[in-house]
């Protein structure tokens, strides 16, 4: 499996994370609120990687996920947050992560197992009608605030539950991609069929591969949830997809490194990027165009990967 | 009688939703990827059609029916030549890449062409209403009432259709695109010219959705940018319902799937959940009957 050095990483990461974010009152609110944005999309953008870049299968769904995981989490602690105790609220928000999690990855179960039997493409239209039913759904449940969304979520999310939720699934995904069993997603990703001829079952790799980035995405909404304090259904739009797709594009399907890389630098160019207004789209679209023509290995992927297919 | 209303107005519907999917299958049939752009190809139909129709209007007279069939012309041919464009600058340099390369720029040009159409400089976001190509009409029919716009959506449906089986069937392009979609090499072999093939096919494919996106457009409140996704997505759904890559397929789920959508659009209940319907449907496809109802189930070689 993976190397104790992985280990020793990521408990470091963590640890490091933790100690930052006790000296976090003591940094700009603005900057701070910006790093946590970057812990999330890092979160999102590696757990995207391990479905479109690893396995080779390209959904545009991962922004309902994200609202599946952020919805569940806020009600469960808007619920039960004010009858706890102080020292309790942590448990809680771990457990409310779980269980948006948990029940993004049920949701990437039935949206995956129909789609993911057949041909890669049909998972692309697939996920993005499933998005769109995700928002026509909480835009039309009462329990979940309807078009007004939910707010007053208690703001949880500090620096340390960011790093450490991006941490966690920086070594997961690493650690199921570099493993054994991991070489499959890579098999699946070259060639389905050949694959399948080696014995793997290409099915349950790639909804292996779904489930796992679907909870990952949910837990991301969780956080996500917790560090905006509000949520609307709008807010987990097409475009939200988009953003994510396009870090996963940029930094190198495949490449976990790269699109760490591609998600610090995009998250952080953010604002500027606003300004830019619809226009931001834009750039966003030629950027995907030019580098599949391009770079289709991403700006930060230098080795070639071996054998050119057709 | 309320039944047979209704199933009047899903023909209809599901006509428009028959125009996109074949030009969803058709692209499929020769490329083996969803052209994801087609959608906004619609748009851009609607949009010919929105900025013609006063000056048709004045040389034909306002809602006329000759001026309305030379703004469906126009619009038709500016579609197919941006169509052969996309597939020209686009999807041309990548032809031998993984099919995922090819994936993403579609989806690359999809949102370049909704995006900057919705720049203040080109169309702008703004809902826009569009103008009445045609006087509209309540007809009585055996006690169903039939708009007249409805009803000349479905008889320009039904030539077009028609037209379309006669142009694969019988003529030599149709072969030559049966051909490149049955085996590209060998096709190319056989001395068909594949590029001409290809650019023939999105071509006609954009034409059939610009007449679907001006078609939609004369039901639909207004126009704007984003008006092709979702005839887009549902006619995606009928040509995978049909069987991707059947042609007759392609129009039968495309009625279908109008007709299925209104009638359960009409019950008390489901109503809400009306976007939900095409894809509970696509879903219990994939599920069921993967190759879609006409189509055969193909096994792939490495």
């Amino acid at each position: 499996m993976m190397h104790t050095g992985a280990k020793r990483t990521l408990l470091g990461a963590i640890a490091l994370a933790i100690m930052v974010s006790l000296f976090s009152s003591y940094f700009n609110r603005y900057y701070r609120d910006v790093a946590i944005d970057v812990a999330i999309n890092i979160v999102l953008a590696v757990s995207l990687n391990l479905i479109n870049g690893h396995t080779g299968q390209f959904s545009l769904g991962h922004a309902g996920f994200m609202a599946v995981g952020g919805y569940i989490a806020a009600k469960i602690t808007l619920v039960y947050g004010p009858a706890i105790p102080v020292w309790a609220q942590s448990l809680l928000f771990l457990g409310a992560l779980f269980a948006g999690g948990l029940v993004a990855a049920g949701a990437g179960l039935a949206v995956g197992v129909p789609s993911l039997r057949l041909r890669g493409d049909y998972l692309a239209i697939v996920t993005l009608g499933f998005g769109e039913i995700i928002r026509v759904i909480f835009q039309t449940s009462e329990t979940f605030g309807a078009a007004t969304g939910l707010v007053a979520i208690p703001k949880w999310t500090t620096l340390a539950w960011g790093f450490g939720a991006a941490a966690v699934t920086v070594y997961v995904v690493a650690c199921l991609v570099n493993s054994t069993y991991g070489r499959g997603f890579i098999a699946v990703h070259d060639d389905e069929i050949a694959a399948g001829a080696m014995g793997i079952n290409p099915v349950r790799y790639k909804v292996t591969a779904f489930v796992t980035g679907a909870f990952f995405a949910g837990v991301a909404g969780g956080l996500y949830a917790h560090h905006k304090t509000t949520l609307t259904p709008t807010g987990f739009d097409f475009m939200k997809s988009i953003d994510i797709v396009v870090m996963v594009i940029l930094g190198g399907m495949g490449n976990t490194a790269g699109v760490i890389a591609a998600a610090v630098i995009l998250t952080a160019v953010q604002e500027p990027l606003r300004a830019l207004g619809p226009l931001r789209m834009v750039v966003f679209a030629l950027l995907i165009i030019v580098l599949m023509m391009l770079r289709p290995q991403g700006l930060f992927s230098f080795r070639k990967k071996g054998g050119a297919k057709a | 009688m309320e039944f047979l209303q209704q199933l009047v107005n899903g023909l209809a519907l599901g006509s428009i939703y028959a125009l996109i999917a074949l030009g969803y299958t058709m692209v499929y049939g020769v490329l083996r990827f969803i052209n994801f752009a087609h959608s906004d190809v619609l748009m851009l139909g609607a949009y010919s059609a929105y900025f013609l129709a006063p000056a048709m209007g004045r040389i034909f007279g306002q809602q006329s029916i000759p001026g309305a069939l030379v703004i469906i012309v126009i619009a038709a041919a500016i579609c197919a030549i941006i169509g052969v464009l996309i597939e020209f600058l686009a999807y041309r340099p990548l032809r031998q890449r993984p099919k995922l390369t090819v994936l993403i720029t579609a989806i690359g040009v999809s949102l370049l062409i909704e995006f900057s159409c919705q720049h203040g400089a080109v169309f702008g976001a703004d809902t826009k209403s569009f103008p009445k190509l045609l006087p509209a009409r309540q007809l009585s029919i055996a006690g169903v009432n039939v708009g007249s716009n409805d009803l000349i959506v479905l008889l320009l449906t039904a030539v077009l259709l028609a037209g379309m089986w006669f142009l694969v069937q019988r003529t030599k392009m149709g072969m030559a695109i049966r051909a490149v979609s049955f085996n590209e090499k060998a096709a190319a072999l056989m001395g068909v010219n594949v590029n001409r093939v290809i650019s023939c096919t999105f071509a006609i494919g954009s034409a059939l959705a610009a007449v679907a996106g001006i078609f939609y457009a004369m039901r639909a409140p207004g126009i704007d940018p984003l008006m092709g996704v979702q005839p887009g997505l549902r006619a995606f759904i009928a040509a995978v319902l049909g069987g991707i890559g059947n042609l007759p397929g392609a129009a039968l789920g495309g009625l279908l799937l109008g007709v299925l959508e209104t009638v359960a659009g009409g019950i008390p209940g489901v109503s809400n959940y009306r976007d939900g319907i095409a894809f509970a449907i696509l879903i219990l496809i994939l599920l069921f009957r993967p190759a879609g109802l006409l189509g055969k189930a193909t096994i792939e070689k490495v």
